[in-house]
């Protein structure tokens, strides 16, 4: 560990290499937990099955490769694909579950976490896999080099965050979206159809966890047990950042990256998962820390 | 209340005599009934925190691990420096007088009770100071976390695991001597926790559930309690994780120590299948839920995980209140209950809005 901070101290270009490709990994966090912030925020459901999606999402990338597919060609299906799954599994689960206490969304999500992954590892198998994209890379002055495939994940991380700000902010069911988000009972009474809010809301998530699970599968791998770190680092972003806060998403998203790059190389690899999840609860306990100091005003 | 106390004994007996038949009738089943023990002590310590003090913990399983792993270090550190026998890879063999063996077994799982405790003792002021969903996930990826430095930390096998000391005697005495162990320790717990119930704490911590802030205003140290109750829970889930660490003879991380998605979950489907919040519920749960998973396991080769998911899930979004809590709402008066059948319904514990 002091080796390699020695090492860090001693070729300062190492530490710029870890940020700018911890920036790119952060910006599909940041699409991530932005799906969570929209499901949390409007329904105030706590969902636990969002790095699973992201995982299925990955897989279906991998299936289209399989094919003879370019990876990329998923993308638009994984959405499709996704949304209705998303939407069935409203149907069936969480509809039952948006008005319950909060604890039973995230065991009900945790059930069905565990079914996709299940059912992932009986279909491809508990190996890691990877949809190769075969973009190549290029280099950024002497030492950095940067796939391509990162790029173009990030550009396509940020067209995706642009499309769902402008639907959410322009179109009428975004509209109507952030209008149960505020107050659904007031919605409800304005004629908005919340039980339809809800499923679209649900459904949206799925498919942006389906795109950014297509990105994941042509940067990384997948394995179907993957998805919990992506949950977690999800409700890292959405704890820190606050719901409704769609920069601050972005930025803890980024922060996010480079700090799971930073430490993965400190303290080494084995490390990496152990340093995203402690990161999670120094979040929590930062918020308790803030929420103790706003009791100490009340009183 | 007489008739329940006398129900109680009726169900005691009933244990008691699984206990003593299965060994005598069907002893290929050792072995499983000692895992449903384990799962009755996973139930009913999760329901210390989970069911009557409103805390839902998603990774009560830290515990379990942490007590398997204090008492290798303690069973293996009697012979051997443990860094030279985890790095050996299970070159390094000791036979044990049965005496060497039972002495380090007992100091074993004293150790992994009194790890576990401490760490919650240690960890629970700061955990417990999150509240509902945020204590979930902070407990689950504080069971993560921990799972992951201990694949990392060479000390103690990485994510190679360790060999625990090999049990002297006949190959049948072992796993006999494991079960009588976790039978006893979890009809101790069940003791332990109908009395902890019945006293001033018990009150105490179901205050805490039904509303803390009323709680705190009225006096109790909410902070204490809550700390002491899930180091009791952690106590017995320590132990319980040392008695299993020895029984499967190998350890390791993720699979046997930390399994937070199985037994981990298991433990809050299993309360919550039969009941939270009560007595008996818990264990009628594990008891439910180790059936139905034998059987999955058995017939549906390959699908297991996936029905176990489903029964999960159905467990939890159309059937919370559990078997007990349903039959409560059905024959209130059996369970020494008066209902107010004037007033508008109420909703049972389990469904209380937070």
């Amino acid at each position: 560990m002091i080796d390699n901070l020695l090492l860090l101290t001693q070729v300062p270009i190492l530490g710029v290499d870890l940020v700018i490709q911890g920036l790119f990994i952060g910006a599909i966090f940041a699409l991530v937990a932005y799906g969570l912030a929209l499901v949390w925020g409007v329904m105030n459901v706590k969902n636990l099955a969002q790095g699973d999606m992201v995982i299925l999402g990955g897989y279906i990338s991998y299936q289209a490769t399989l094919w003879g597919y370019h990876p990329i060609v998923a993308l638009p299906v994984a959405i499709v694909v996704m949304f209705m799954l998303g939407w069935l599994i409203y149907a069936v689960i969480i509809r039952r579950v948006v008005d319950r206490d909060m604890f039973t969304s995230l065991l009900a999500t945790f059930g069905l976490s565990l079914l996709i992954q299940q059912i992932l590892n009986l279909i491809y198998g508990p190996e890691v896999k990877v949809a190769d994209a075969g973009f190549g890379d290029f280099e950024l002055g002497t030492f950095i080099v940067i796939q391509n495939v990162r790029l173009y994940s990030l550009l396509m991380a940020a067209a995706l965050a642009l499309a769902i700000v402008i639907f959410m902010k322009k179109s009428r069911m975004g509209q109507a979206i952030r209008a149960t988000a505020q107050d659904a009972r007031a919605a409800r009474v304005l004629g908005i159809d919340t039980d339809q809010v809800y499923a679209f809301t649900y459904a949206l998530n799925a498919a942006i966890c389906g795109a950014a699970g297509v990105l994941v599968a042509m940067i990384w791998v997948i394995q179907p047990y993957y998805g919990i770190v992506y949950s977690i680092r999800a409700f890292i972003i959405v704890t820190a950042a606050g719901l409704g806060n769609l920069p601050g998403v972005i930025l803890t998203g980024f922060g996010l990256g480079v700090w799971e790059n930073v430490a993965g190389f400190v303290f080494g690899a084995e490390f990496a998962v152990a340093a995203v999840v402690l990161m999670l609860v120094a979040v929590l306990m930062y918020r308790l820390v803030q929420l103790y100091r706003v009791r100490q005003v009340v009183r | 209340m007489t008739s329940s106390a006398s129900l109680d004994l009726k169900l005691y007996g009933v244990l008691i005599a699984v206990a003593v038949l299965v060994p005598l009738f069907a002893p290929n089943y050792i072995q499983t009934v000692a895992v449903m023990w384990l799962m009755i002590l996973m139930a009913m310590t999760w329901d210390i925190t989970g069911g009557q003090m409103g805390y839902n913990s998603l990774g009560n399983v830290v515990f379990f691990g942490i007590g398997m792993y204090a008492s290798a270090i303690v069973q293996i550190s009697q012979f051997s420096d443990v860094a030279d026998y985890t790095a050996s890879f299970g070159a390094i063999v000791v036979d044990f007088t049965p005496g060497q063996y039972f002495t380090g077994l007992g100091l074993g799982l004293a150790a992994g009770g009194i790890a576990a405790a401490i760490f919650a003792l240690l960890i629970g002021p700061a955990m417990l100071g999150l509240r509902g969903p945020y204590f979930a996930i902070g407990t689950l990826g504080l069971a993560i976390a921990v799972a992951e430095l201990v694949s990392g930390w060479e000390y103690v096998g990485g994510g190679g695991g360790i060999s625990m000391p090999v049990y002297p005697g006949p190959p049948a005495a072992g796993p006999f001597t494991f079960y009588i162990l976790l039978g006893l320790l979890t009809l101790a717990a069940h003791l332990f926790v109908r009395w902890l119930y019945s006293t001033q704490f018990g009150l105490a911590i179901n205050a805490i559930r039904d509303d803390e802030d009323k709680a705190e205003a009225m006096g109790i140290h909410t902070n204490r309690y809550k700390t002491i109750a899930w180091a009791v829970a952690a106590f017995f889930m320590g132990v319980g994780g040392a008695i299993f660490g020895n029984m499967s003879g190998f350890i390791e991380p993720l699979e046997v120590a930390f399994p937070t998605t199985t037994f981990g979950i298991f433990m809050v489907a299993m309360a919550l299948l039969g009941g939270k919040g009560t007595l008996w519920g818990p264990v009628l749960g594990a008891v439910l839920f180790h059936i139905v998973k034998q059987v999955t396991w058995t017939y549906l080769l390959g699908w297991q995980w996936v029905a176990l998911g489903a029964i999960i899930i159905i467990n939890i979004v159309y059937f919370q209140q559990g078997i007990l809590g349903w039959a409560q709402d059905k024959w209130p008066e059996a369970f020494g209950l008066t209902v107010d059948r004037g007033g508008a319904a109420r909703p049972a514990a389990g469904e209380a809005a937070e």
